[in-house]
C-alpha cells in the first residue's frame, strides 16, 4: 500500500524535492568546513602578523585590537599562528584520508571480490594491523619514516588503512550476493566492470560516512602526535603543538589553550555533521525521505 | 447456522493511523464460532493483519482504534487491563505467525520455549507439563520428541519450526488459533502438510480458527466461511463454495481471476537444433574447508540432461532443494559445473570462443527477488540501458529508442526513466528486470521464480505480461517455480525435479492430468485445480495423492 501511493505522487514528489532547503545538518556542517577552508587557504597565503615572528615585548598579551586572539610565550600572534595551523592540519588530514581511502578501498575491493584463501591472508594481516590503536602504530611508524608532516600523513594513513578495508570488504561481500551483481554477470559484463560499476558506487555510502569521521580522528591524532612532540616539528604552528605549548600558561593565559582548542571541536563538529548530510545526499533511496 | 453464541464478534471495527489520520481498517465486522475454520483473504495492505492483531489487543503504537467493539467469549478485548490481556493471550487466544525463522527464539531451547507458556497458564508440575509437551511434539510428526526437546531452532527445518510453532500454542488448548500467513514461507508440499496438521490438531481440541491468508485457494480448501477485505474494508463474506462460485463484489471476482488457469496447449514448430541443450550436467557445492579436515562436497545436481526448443516455455518445478535454481544458474553461467555439457545453439559453451558471446548475448534471466536483482544507485533508464552496451554497432541514440520502447513494451512508458528503483512497487521492479532481460532481444530466457514475490492480482499482470512477450518475441524460456500453478499457465513442457534429479517430464497436460511419479503427484495434491463456473466464479478440486493418507474434512 505504501509503495502505491508513493507511486501515485511520484511525479509530486521529484518537484518539491528541488525546491527544498538543505537539511539543517548541512547547513550549519557546510558552513563550518566553509569556514575553516577559507582559513586554511588564506593561513596559507596571508596572515596578519608573521607566525614565526617573536617579540619578547608582548609575550602572553591577552587579546586585544592588535592582537585579536592574544600572544604565546614568545610574543607570537596566536590568530596568524592559527590561520598557519589550520594550513598545515588540514592539508595533512586531506592527504592522509586520501591515502587511507585508496589504499584501504583497494585491499576491501580486492579481498572481499576474491574471497577464499587470499582474503583470508589479507584479512589476518590487516586484523593484526587494526589490532593496534591507530595511534600507537602511527607512534610506531613515524619512528621509522621519520617526524615530519609527509612521515605523519604516511604514518596515520597507513594506521588508518585497516579500518578502511574492513569496512569496503564487508560491504562487498553482502553486496556480491546481491542478485543485481548476478544479473550484471550474466550480460556479460566483466569482473573489472562489476566491480567499477555497481559495486564501487554502492560501497560510496558507508565511505563517506567512514572519510569524514576519520577526517576528524586524523586531525586530532595529527594534533596529538604534535603535543606530544612528534609531529611536525616547531616552530611551525600546528593546532595540536599549539595546544601542548599552551599547557604551562594555562593559568596566566588561557587563550592559549582556548583557542586552538575551539578550533579543533568546531572542525570536527562540521565535519560529522556534514558527512551526514553528505551520505543521505548520496544515497538516492535516501533523498525526498526527509 | 450455528446455535451458539459466536467465541469471536468483531463489530464496525475501524483503526486509523496516528499522524496522517489514513483509515487502514474501515469497519469491519465478522465472527468465529467455537469450532470454525474462517479465513480472511486480502493482499497486502488490505489490513488483513491489522483487524487479527487487534483481536489480541496487539495494535502497533501509530495505529488508533477509531471504533467498534471486538467481543471475545463475550469479553470486550479493548476494555480489558493488562493482566486479562495477558491471560486471553496464549491461554484462551494461541497465534502462529508467517515467519518460522523468526518466530522461534533462536537462543533458547525447544523444550524450555515451549514449557514457558503452559508453566505460565497452567498449574502443573515440571514432569506433567513435560509429558503434556512429549505427547504434543509426538502428535505434530517430530520423529524424536525427546531429543527435540534440547534442540534448538536452527536444527530445523522451516516446515519443523513451524510444526514445532503449532505445537507450542496447542498445548494450551485454546479455543481460537489466529494463523497469520501460516505457511506462505514454506514450499507448496510442505505447506499442505502443515495446513493438515493444523485442521486435525485444531479440530480435535474444537478450536476455532482465524487463518489469515493472501491465499484464496488454500484458504477455501480449510475454511467453511471466508472474509475478503481489500484496502480496509470487507468487500465480501460468507461461505467458502458460495464465495467461490458466485462471487458478487467485483474484487473478488479479480481475485477469483488472478488464479492461475490453463489455457489450451500450443503446438510448437518441429525443430531440429534445441536451443539449449544440458547433458548430464553435474554441480557440486564444496564442503567447508577446515584447517584439518574437508567436508565432503555436496552434489546439487546429478547428471541433469534437458533440450529447450525454440520458442518453448519448459518449466522446472521442485520443492526447495530440488536442485532447480542450481540448473537455471548453472545455465546462466553463474554455476561452474562439475561436469556434463551445456550447449547453446548446438555449440558448447566456452570462454573467449565467438560461440561464447553470442550465448552470452542471447541468454537473458529474470531473478526472484524484485528488490535485491537491481543496483539500487542507478536508474530505470540506466538499469534497462546497461545490456545494450555490449551489443555491437548500437549508436546511443538507438539505445535510447530501445529502452523506451521496452519500457512500453512492459506496461511502463517512458515516464519511469528518471526514477529509482525504491520509488517502484514490487510489480513495477519485475517489470524492470524483465525489460533488463528483453531489451537485447534474447533468444533465451532464464526466469526463476519470477513471481513468487508479488501478490496475487499483481502475479497475475506480470505472468500475462510475459506470456505476451514471450508471444511477441518468440524467446525459450526456462521457468523455474515451485508454484505449478503459475506453471500450469505459462507452460508449454513440465520437468518435476527432486533432490537433484529429474524425476518426470513431459508435455504439459499429461504431468498435470496424468502424473505417474509420486512426487508429481503429491506437489499436484498441493494445489487446487480450477473449473470456471457458470456465475463468473470458479470451482476448486483437488488432486489426491495416491497412497496419501485421506484427508481430514
Amino acid at each position: 500500500m505504501s509503495s502505491d501511493s508513493t507511486m501515485s505522487t511520484g511525479g509530486t514528489m521529484k518537484k518539491t524535492r528541488r525546491m527544498k532547503l538543505p537539511a539543517p545538518n548541512a547547513i550549519v556542517g557546510g558552513t563550518l568546513i566553509t569556514l575553516l577552508l577559507l582559513t586554511a587557504g588564506t593561513g596559507a597565503l596571508w596572515t596578519p602578523y608573521d607566525p614565526l615572528k617573536l617579540s619578547f615585548r608582548e609575550k602572553l598579551a591577552a587579546p586585544s585590537a592588535l592582537h585579536w586572539l592574544g600572544t604565546d610565550e614568545f610574543g607570537r600572534d596566536v590568530l596568524s599562528r592559527l590561520m598557519a595551523g589550520a594550513a598545515t592540519s588540514v592539508w595533512i588530514s586531506i592527504l592522509t584520508v586520501t591515502l587511507a581511502v585508496i589504499m584501504g578501498t583497494t585491499i576491501g575491493l580486492f579481498s572481499g571480490y576474491m574471497r577464499g584463501w587470499t582474503d583470508r591472508i589479507i584479512m589476518a594481516f590487516n586484523d593484526a594491523l587494526l589490532a593496534f590503536p591507530g595511534i600507537l602504530l602511527a607512534l610506531g611508524l613515524l619512528a621509522v619514516v621519520g617526524a615530519n608532516k609527509y612521515g605523519i600523513i604516511v604514518a596515520l594513513g597507513i594506521a588508518y588503512t585497516p579500518s578502511v578495508a574492513r569496512v569496503v570488504r564487508g560491504t562487498v561481500l553482502s553486496l556480491r550476493e546481491r542478485e543485481f551483481i548476478a544479473a550484471s554477470r550474466v550480460m556479460g559484463n566483466s569482473e573489472g566492470f562489476t566491480m567499477a560499476r555497481h559495486i564501487l558506487p554502492n560501497c560510496i555510502a558507508p565511505l563517506t560516512v567512514l572519510a569524514t569521521s576519520m577526517f576528524g580522528y586524523v586531525l586530532l591524532a595529527e594534533s596529538a602526535l604534535s603535543f606530544l612532540g612528534l609531529g611536525v616539528p616547531p616552530p611551525a604552528p600546528t593546532w595540536g603543538n599549539m595546544l601542548a605549548g599552551s599547557r604551562p600558561y594555562i593559568g596566566q593565559a588561557v587563550w592559549l589553550g582556548i583557542f586552538p582548542g575551539l578550533a579543533i571541536s568546531l572542525t570536527l563538529l562540521g565535519i560529522n555533521l556534514l558527512g551526514d548530510a553528505v551520505r543521505d545526499r548520496l544515497d538516492p533511496r535516501m533523498r525526498g525521505s526527509r | 447456522m450455528t446455535k451458539t453464541a459466536p467465541l469471536l464478534d468483531v463489530a464496525g471495527l475501524t483503526l486509523k493511523i496516528g499522524g496522517s489520520g489514513r483509515t487502514v481498517v474501515n469497519d469491519v465486522s465478522f465472527q468465529v464460532f467455537p469450532g470454525e475454520i474462517v479465513g480472511i483473504v486480502g493482499e497486502s495492505g488490505s489490513g488483513k493483519t491489522l483487524a487479527a492483531r487487534a483481536v489480541m489487543g496487539f495494535i502497533p503504537p501509530a495505529v488508533r482504534l477509531e471504533g467498534g467493539t471486538i467481543r471475545f467469549d463475550g469479553q470486550d478485548v479493548m476494555a480489558m487491563d493488562g493482566k486479562a490481556l495477558r491471560t486471553m493471550r496464549g491461554s484462551r487466544v494461541g497465534m502462529v505467525f508467517q515467519e518460522p525463522m523468526t518466530s522461534l527464539n533462536p537462543s533458547m531451547l525447544i523444550g524450555r520455549q515451549l514449557d514457558e507458556g503452559l508453566a505460565l497458564h497452567r498449574k502443573l508440575d515440571a514432569s506433567q507439563r513435560r509429558a503434556l509437551i512429549l505427547d504434543m511434539l509426538k502428535r505434530v510428526g517430530l520423529r524424536d520428541p525427546e531429543g527435540a526437546l534440547t534442540a534448538y531452532p536452527h536444527q530445523f527445518s522451516g516446515g519443523m519450526r513451524q510444526r514445532i510453532m503449532l505445537a507450542s500454542v496447542m498445548l494450551l488448548k485454546p479455543a481460537l488459533l489466529l494463523a497469520d500467513e501460516p505457511t506462505t514461507a514454506l514450499d507448496a508440499v510442505v505447506q499442505r502438510d502443515v495446513m493438515e496438521l493444523m485442521v486435525e490438531l485444531t479440530q480435535a481440541n474444537d478450536t476455532a480458527v482465524l487463518l489469515i491468508s493472501h491465499d484464496l485457494g488454500m484458504v477455501a480448501r480449510y475454511c467453511s466461511r471466508i472474509v475478503v477485505m481489500c484496502q480496509g474494508d470487507v468487500v465480501e463474506q460468507g461461505l467458502s463454495d458460495d464465495i467461490l462460485a458466485r462471487p458478487q463484489h467485483p474484487y473478488t471476482r479479480k481475485l477469483l481471476s488472478a488464479m492461475p488457469h490453463r489455457l489450451p496447449a500450443r503446438a510448437l514448430p518441429e525443430v531440429k537444433t534445441p536451443i539449449v541443450a544440458v547433458r548430464d550436467l553435474i554441480v557440486e557445492y564444496p564442503g567447508r574447508q577446515g584447517f584439518f579436515r574437508k567436508e565432503q562436497a555436496k552434489r546439487a545436481l546429478h547428471g541433469i540432461s534437458i533440450d529447450v526448443q525454440p520458442g518453448e516455455v519448459v518449466a522446472v518445478v521442485g520443492g526447495s532443494g530440488s536442485g532447480k535454481t542450481t540448473l537455471g544458474q548453472s545455465i546462466a553461467g553463474l554455476v561452474k559445473p562439475a561436469g556434463g555439457e551445456i550447449r547453446f545453439n548446438g555449440k558448447p559453451i566456452e570462454k573467449s570462443d565467438a560461440a561464447y558471446w553470442d550465448y552470452r548475448l542471447n541468454c537473458q534471466m529474470v531473478f526472484q527477488d524484485p528488490y535485491s536483482s537491481l543496483d539500487p544507485r542507478m536508474t530505470i533508464q540506466q538499469l534497462v540501458a546497461e545490456p545494450l552496451r555490449l551489443v555491437p554497432n548500437m549508436s546511443p541514440a538507438d539505445r535510447k529508442a530501445r529502452v523506451a520502447e521496452v519500457l512500453t513494451e512492459v506496461g511502463l512508458g517512458e515516464g519511469f526513466a528518471e526514477r529509482y528503483p525504491h520509488e517502484l512497487s514490487g510489480g513495477q521492479r519485475q517489470r524492470i528486470a524483465i525489460a533488463r532481460a528483453i531489451v537485447r532481444r534474447p533468444s533465451f530466457v532464464i526466469a526463476d521464480e519470477p513471481v513468487s514475490a508479488l501478490d496475487v492480482t499483481v502475479r497475475a499482470q506480470v505472468l500475462e505480461l510475459f506470456d505476451e512477450l514471450q508471444k511477441k518475441h518468440g524467446f525459450s524460456c526456462l521457468f523455474i517455480s515451485h508454484d505449478l500453478g503459475v506453471v500450469e499457465q505459462v507452460a508449454d513442457r513440465v520437468i518435476v525435479m527432486q533432490d537433484g534429479r529429474i524425476v518426470e517430464e513431459g508435455p504439459r497436460d499429461d504431468i498435470f492430468d496424468n502424473p505417474r511419479h509420486p512426487y508429481t503427484q503429491k506437489l499436484l495434491a498441493a494445489v487446487p485445480g480450477l473449473e470456471s463456473t457458470a456465475e463468473g466464479g470458479v470451482r476448486l478440486f483437488w488432486r489426491r495423492a495416491e497412497n496419501d493418507k485421506a484427508i481430514t474434512g
